[in-house]
């Protein structure tokens, strides 16, 4: 079929067909991710229940600490475990995505000093486990909707757009991180710190929204307004606040200009980021 | 497929000055982040004093930015300067010693590390087999193993289906499919990972070393697998060791050293020079725990004449220096002549007797008789031991020399390997 199919190599040329290229390589690129998908909880007795353990304990511990201890106000009259709920599950993915990512190039180094394919799909597929542990973890939003018997409304259709806003999202510094740790294996020991930090700058553990009030009400309106879209600069901000309105429903008043952020900034990370990968993947077999 | 022109006069590889650079030193462990941020924060300043070079921001590649010289500190040339054609069908052996850039011309044709200079052409799929295995996950199955190494190496779903059962045939390992391979023996995993590898079916295939894996009878199974790929009219690129199978698989050579193609030609041809390259740096010689009990082993003519090379029908005549002063009675001296592909042709052995002599060598002698050898290259290895209870030192392949032909019966093949001795029988009444 591709009698005349021809390949020319040379230094810095920059490969003409990268995206058919990696179409091409689609199917590696399943089975890797299936591949990842099935390992990651081979030879555990929980099996794909850590998925659900693993967010659950950490909703459970954040809505009692600053939804009792703290008394933090929740959304109008959202309860606070749902509020928890409808940000720790993309801030997990995101959280799960960036760490996998960023460990996938140099994990699979057999793969990339042996065999040629578009590196790319190595972070891609890592971040597929992460959406699978995501999907599964939905269910406990599922649960503790019945739970409170909280009902939602049409806007819960947004939600597979926001999902690939959230892939968009930590793909791109996962794009960076991945490209930086094959060189710097220090990004190894800060990830698991931004991660650790990421929770609780996020805005998942309170709402956004009463951050928002904190911050007009000591600095002013407009000077408030100003630092509270500094802070949306953080793509996660944008992502989490979407979840909270798709989720959430009614009450809640959404900041549109914090959104648009978030939203600009994340796709100029995923350019970035794609951009930074593919410059420095072709020397990954090298420096690895 | 190209109707106006022969396909076989089309090259499917063209290189063209090839060369690949590698900085040494460099990478994580050595050249750490500290580094680049050290780089990053102190290059405004040299920009300052040295404007002509440019902000270069982190020096990501480990070059020392502005110190005057573009050529990085610590690089060398792993390859330099090669160029060769490969035509459609043709099984071209790679052979050179350690380091010679062999591994390093496969990365390339295979894509994982792209040239610093200069270019490739390839036309058709390739499939490359650099190790056997790559990606095989301890925790998956046999069968699902089966799936990722095959999809690996750029066979598709549909296509790995249709084999599946030829490549579990091929590897024996039937009754194992569902256990996780971290189960498997050895052997059972390389025979598993090899027969993945043989079913690919791609127009050029590049094997790197592959065959030294398994035992004697699986490394037929997989010589007759690449005899037969290479029938159907495939492209091979394979990079040995063995130069056996070099000179019985291969229709062409190419011998590197030190990153530069040295000769290129027929696999007997090549193999001989890759020896002779070998002669002369005779302290990368493969010699193993020399602790100075030879001085010297000479090829001479009957009147001592130093030379290397003969007439089929003349004597050879081997001039040993020993150390007398490390000789201790019951050792011996062990010689075996083999040929260029170093295959032993006989041997002999004498004891040593040790004397005292003045200048501390002694020497001895020996002759083989003429019409004996059959045109070609010979290397002496040379053991001195003790039977049975220890090898005192070993040189592979020392003192190579030539024997021509000098109007032999069958001088007109000369060059062809068609054996090691010249025959003694008669004939009659033909």
């Amino acid at each position: 079929m591709e009698a005349a199919h021809k390949l020319i190599l040379e230094p810095g040329r920059a490969t003409k067909n990268y995206w058919r290229d990696l179409f091409h390589y689609r199917e590696l690129f399943l089975i890797l991710a299936w591949r990842d998908v099935i390992v990651r909880y081979k030879q555990t007795a929980a099996g794909l229940a850590w998925a659900v353990l693993q967010p659950l304990m950490s909703i459970l511990i954040l809505t009692v600490i600053f939804g009792q201890v703290a008394g933090l106000k929740s959304e109008g009259n959202v309860p606070y475990a749902i509020m928890v709920c409808a940000a720790m599950l993309p801030w997990q993915f995101f959280a799960n995505a960036l760490s996998l990512a960023s460990q996938s190039v140099v994990n699979n180094a057999n793969l990339i000093s042996k065999i040629y394919f578009p590196r790319m799909i190595v972070p891609a597929s890592s971040t597929v486990v992460s959406l699978v542990d995501f999907l599964v973890a939905c269910s406990i939003l599922a649960a503790l909707m019945l739970w409170y018997h909280f009902w939602p409304t049409w806007r819960l259709l947004a939600l597979p757009a926001l999902v690939v806003l959230a892939i968009a999202a930590a793909l791109g510094p996962g794009l960076i991180v991945t490209a930086l740790t094959v060189r710097y294996r220090d990004f190894r020991m800060l990830i698991p710190f931004v991660v650790q930090f990421g929770l609780y700058v996020c805005p998942v553990a309170y709402s956004s929204s009463v951050m928002h009030e904190k911050i007009v009400g000591k600095l002013g309106q407009a000077p408030g307004d100003r630092c509270f879209l500094l802070y949306s600069l953080n793509p996660m901000v944008g992502v989490i606040d979407g979840f909270r309105w798709a989720i959430l429903g009614g009450s809640r008043a959404f900041y549109w200009p914090a959104f648009v952020m978030s939203l600009v900034l994340t796709a100029a990370l995923l350019c970035f980021g794609i951009y930074y990968f593919r410059k420095t993947e072709r020397a990954f077999a090298d420096i690895i | 497929m190209r109707t106006s022109s022969d396909p076989m006069s089309d090259p499917v590889i063209r290189v063209d000055n090839l060369a690949k650079q590698y900085v040494l030193g460099t990478g994580a462990s050595s050249d750490g982040l500290r580094h680049v941020i050290q780089n990053f924060a102190t290059a405004p300043m040299r920009w300052f004093k040295n404007p002509s070079s440019g902000p270069d921001p982190g020096a990501p590649d480990g070059r020392e930015p502005g110190n005057g010289s573009r050529n990085p500190r610590g690089a060398f040339w792993a390859l330099k300067d090669v160029s060769f054609e490969v035509g459609q069908g043709e099984v071209l052996g790679i052979i050179g010693r350690n380091g010679a850039g062999k591994s390093t011309l496969l990365k390339i044709l295979s894509r994982i590390t792209e040239p610093t200079e200069g270019r490739v052409e390839i036309t058709g799929r390739v499939a490359s087999l650099l190790e056997v295995g790559t990606g095989f996950h301890p925790e998956l199955t046999g069968q699902e193993n089966v799936f990722l190494n095959g999809a690996i190496l750029g066979m598709s779903r549909g296509e790995i289906k249709k084999k599946f059962d030829e490549i579990v045939a091929f590897a024996e390992v039937e009754k194992f499919l569902d256990t996780p391979v971290k189960r498997y023996s050895s052997g059972m995993y390389v025979r598993l990972a090899f027969a993945v590898a043989a079913h690919l079916e791609p127009d050029i295939l590049i094997v790197d070393e592959v065959l030294a894996v398994g035992d004697a009878q699986f490394q037929k199974k997989c010589m007759e697998k690449m005899d037969q790929v290479a029938k159907l009219g495939r492209t091979i690129l394979l990079v040995t060791h063995q130069l056996g199978v070099a000179a019985k698989m291969c229709n062409r050579c190419l011998l590197f050293n030190k990153g530069t193609l040295r000769m290129n030609g027929p696999p007997a041809a090549v193999i001989n020079e890759y020896y002779a390259s070998s002669e002369s740096h005779p302290e990368e010689s493969d010699s193993r725990r020399q602790h100075g009990f030879l001085k010297s082993a000479v090829t001479t003519d009957p009147t001592g004449r130093p030379k290397n090379t003969f007439r089929h029908d003349e004597l050879i005549t081997v001039h040993f220096s020993l150390r007398s002063s490390k000789l201790q009675s019951g050792m011996f001296l062990g010689v075996s002549v083999k040929d260029y592909l170093e295959r032993r042709v006989f041997s002999d052995q004498v004891r040593l007797e040790p004397q005292s002599a003045a200048d501390d060598t002694q020497e001895c002698v020996f002759t083989i008789p003429r019409l004996f050898l059959a045109p070609g290259s010979y290397g002496f290895l040379l053991v001195i031991h003790t039977p049975r209870a220890r090898v005192h030192e070993i040189h592979e392949m020392a003192s190579r020399f030539k024997v021509v032909d000098g109007g032999s019966s069958l001088a007109e093949f000369e060059g062809t390997d068609y054996g090691c001795v010249q025959s003694p029988g008669l004939w009659k009444g033909a």
